[in-house]
């Protein structure tokens, strides 16, 4: 995973709620078999608008996602994921993340970073007054800075630490594949196992 | 204090706790299909790693699977690219598949409990939200992202954030007609679309233990609609007898092992919930979505809301964009929507009940004219057995095409898809913005309100239905 420390760039404001995982990136896009080429899906449906904010030309470039409550609802797919990263979206602000979106995202080095509803709303109006207005994510410090806001937010010790770091959640898993050995000489013999029964 | 079901799953799965870390939990069953596998296979390969317990792990072919001419080669030649992936993968790491073709394929979360993989106390995982379907048995489960599916692959184990518990309570009894579709639509239309974030739902009461153990898989596959992490139901005798006899249910003395320990998981009485729903089942009533989020429900008898009645203003503005997209307008009557298509079927409504439901409706009636109906089994055992109870005739004889299993029209990943504007009321779980192909408006309804719609054309309850059927078929 790619390491992140804190991104400054320009954002998309997203004024919409419920932003679910099939308008991030629809399902026919899902039978790729690779973790690129999802950029030209991100928000398909929405981008055939002319007027969708991230086809406004002051838009292009942005890195900083930021949208309205509930994002990233509905499926597991972490292609959602992929597609803003592959666009060039190094972090997301929102109120509040689908909890299995959040999940994904942490662990390709996305950040979603919450933030109450109402500096979203500074945050929007912010970027749309200025298109060119910088928003800066700074995880090591723990805060969302743009003109005339500072915000801090907050993301459990033991995910920072592996965002700051880059680290490979497998590799530190392995480190306790004893214990892991040790929990499976005690599971009962009632539990199913998948092989074929005659 | 007593502990929670989820809370007693959780505990006696926990491979390692430390301080500062997220629980390390160990899976006792991995499901897989071909959409969010291929990029976690090829990790492994990246890596020189190898599936640890091929044994706990099984994977079958459903969200891209043809329902048509299912022995010809798959048309889309980036959906056969997948399938023949997943084949590959299978393959090359030694995981037991059920391809098309194969009596066991269907959709992920109809094959696992079929098959009697799913079982009480167990942790159940699959790249697939709708993994919650498997917490009817009183396993946690949940769905899980790519780089968790190789994370599994991998180790057997997920680390994972604690979460919360909130309890679900729905007393009385069910009103005619009133299915546990409607119960469920009507608890997210309650809490929203994430009410239940962080949170692990437990579905109580005795509304939910008199339910089937079909019933009580409906209800927890769409416990993620609103935003939870998983859905539970303490298991029960109903749970046992449909377990007992199953290919991978525990026989003799592991069976009265199994069952002593099952018995044990029910929430304990002092046991503290962080939050709690009341509902009373006698006020439920045949519930549909009006809008593009499964939040945006309403009971049938109603009618399309205003926006301008909703307080909040980011919900007000998703009503309003909602309804642009659904093509309604405020106040019409939810009766009064007409509808082209009807589909039954999916992980939420296709199973034999669910079929069994829609057909005595159909039996000896037509569908409208002009409307499409698509019934597709969620496994070919499934679809065997309908066969079997003469089902697949109710369906054709109506106007109605009998297809092959798999997700379908859920999602449209393979052709079954509405063309643009198309209307449909379905019995799958998704009602966004294009999910059922682009452009299309969903209706969120039980199997019982697919099949009268599709006799009146227009959204409608078994309850509308005054024509005598013309023949006893």
């Amino acid at each position: 995973m790619e390491k992140f420390t804190a991104h400054t760039g320009r954002a998309v404001p997203l004024r919409r709620s419920n932003v679910d995982t099939d308008q991030i990136i629809p399902a026919h896009w899902l039978k790729k078999v690779t973790r690129t080429g999802f950029e030209d899906g991100l928000f398909e449906a929405w981008r055939k608008d002319p007027e969708f904010v991230l086809n406004r030309p002051e838009r292009q470039g942005a890195s900083v996602l930021v949208a309205g409550p509930e994002f990233g609802t509905g499926s597991s797919r972490e292609h959602a994921v992929w597609a803003l990263q592959n666009y060039g979206f190094r972090a997301v602000v929102s109120s509040r993340f689908a909890d299995i979106f959040r999940g994904n995202s942490l662990k390709n080095g996305l950040l979603t970073v919450i933030l109450p509803q109402e500096t979203v709303e500074r945050l929007w109006e912010l970027t749309e007054a200025d298109p060119a207005a910088e928003v800066t994510v700074d995880l090591e410090a723990r805060e969302v800075r743009a003109e005339g806001i500072t915000a801090p937010f907050e993301l459990d010790e033991n995910a920072r630490w592996r965002l700051l770091n880059g680290l490979d959640d497998i590799s530190l898993t392995l480190r306790h594949e004893d214990g892991i050995t040790d929990f499976e000489a005690g599971r009962p013999s009632f539990k199913p196992r998948t092989l074929p029964v005659a | 204090m007593g502990r929670t079901l989820a809370e007693k799953v959780w505990d006696d799965h926990v491979v390692r706790r430390a301080e500062g870390e997220p629980d390390l939990l160990y899976i006792d069953l991995h499901l897989l299909h071909e959409v969010t596998s291929p990029q976690a296979f090829d990790g492994l390969r990246l890596a020189g790693r190898k599936v640890r317990r091929t044994d706990l792990t099984i994977a079958t072919e459903d969200h891209n699977t043809p329902t048509l001419d299912i022995d010809k080669p798959i048309a889309d030649p980036v959906s056969r690219t997948q399938l023949e992936t997943l084949r590959r993968n299978a393959e090359e790491f030694g995981v037991r598949i059920h391809s098309l073709g194969d009596v066991e394929q269907g959709v992920v979360h109809v094959v696992g409990p079929q098959l009697g993989l799913t079982q009480p106390g167990m942790t159940v995982v699959c790249g697939d939200s709708h993994t919650s379907t498997h917490g009817a048995f009183g396993a946690l489960a949940f769905g899980i992202g790519t780089s968790q599916v190789e994370h599994v692959l991998a180790t057997q184990t997920l680390p994972l954030a604690p979460f919360r518990t909130m309890a679900v309570t729905v007393e009385g009894e069910l009103p005619e007609g009133v299915t546990a579709k409607d119960l469920i639509l009507a608890v997210i239309a309650r809490i929203g679309t994430g009410g239940g974030q962080g949170y692990v739902i437990e579905y109580r009461g005795s509304a939910v233990r008199s339910l089937s153990m079909e019933a009580r898989m409906t209800v927890c596959n769409m416990s993620i609609e609103a935003g939870a992490r998983a859905g539970m139901i303490a298991p029960d005798d109903t749970t046992f007898a449909y377990l007992q006899g199953r290919p991978h249910a525990p026989q003799g003395e592991d069976w009265d092992a199994a069952v002593a320990y099952w018995r044990t998981l029910a929430t304990d009485d002092d046991a503290v919930f962080d939050h709690e729903v009341y509902i009373d089942a006698a006020e439920l009533t045949p519930f549909v979505t009006w809008g593009t989020n499964p939040g945006q429900g309403a009971p049938l008898g109603a009618s399309v809301p205003d926006p301008a009645s909703f307080a909040d203003p980011s919900e007000r503005t998703a009503a309003e964009n909602a309804l642009a997209y659904m093509g309604l307008t405020p106040g019409t009557p939810l009766r009064e929507v007409p509808v082209d298509a009807v589909f039954v079927g999916s992980c939420t409504n296709g199973r034999i009940e669910d079929l069994r439901a829609a057909a005595d409706i159909l039996r000896g009636r037509r569908i409208a004219d002009g409307l499409r109906m698509l019934v597709v089994p969620g496994s070919v055992r499934v679809a065997l057995q309908a066969v079997e109870e003469g089902l697949d005739k109710v369906f054709t004889a109506a106007g109605a095409e009998w297809r092959h299993a798999g997700c379908s029209m859920c999602l449209g990943m393979n052709p079954d898809q509405l063309a643009p504007g198309e209307r449909c009321a379905s019995t799958s779980n998704r009602n966004f913005e294009g999910r059922q192909g682009k452009g299309g408006r969903t209706h969120l309804v039980s199997p019982q309100v697919a099949a009268a719609t599709a006799v009146l054309g227009r959204l409608a309850a078994p309850a509308d239905l005054t024509d005598r059927i013309s023949v006893e078929a």
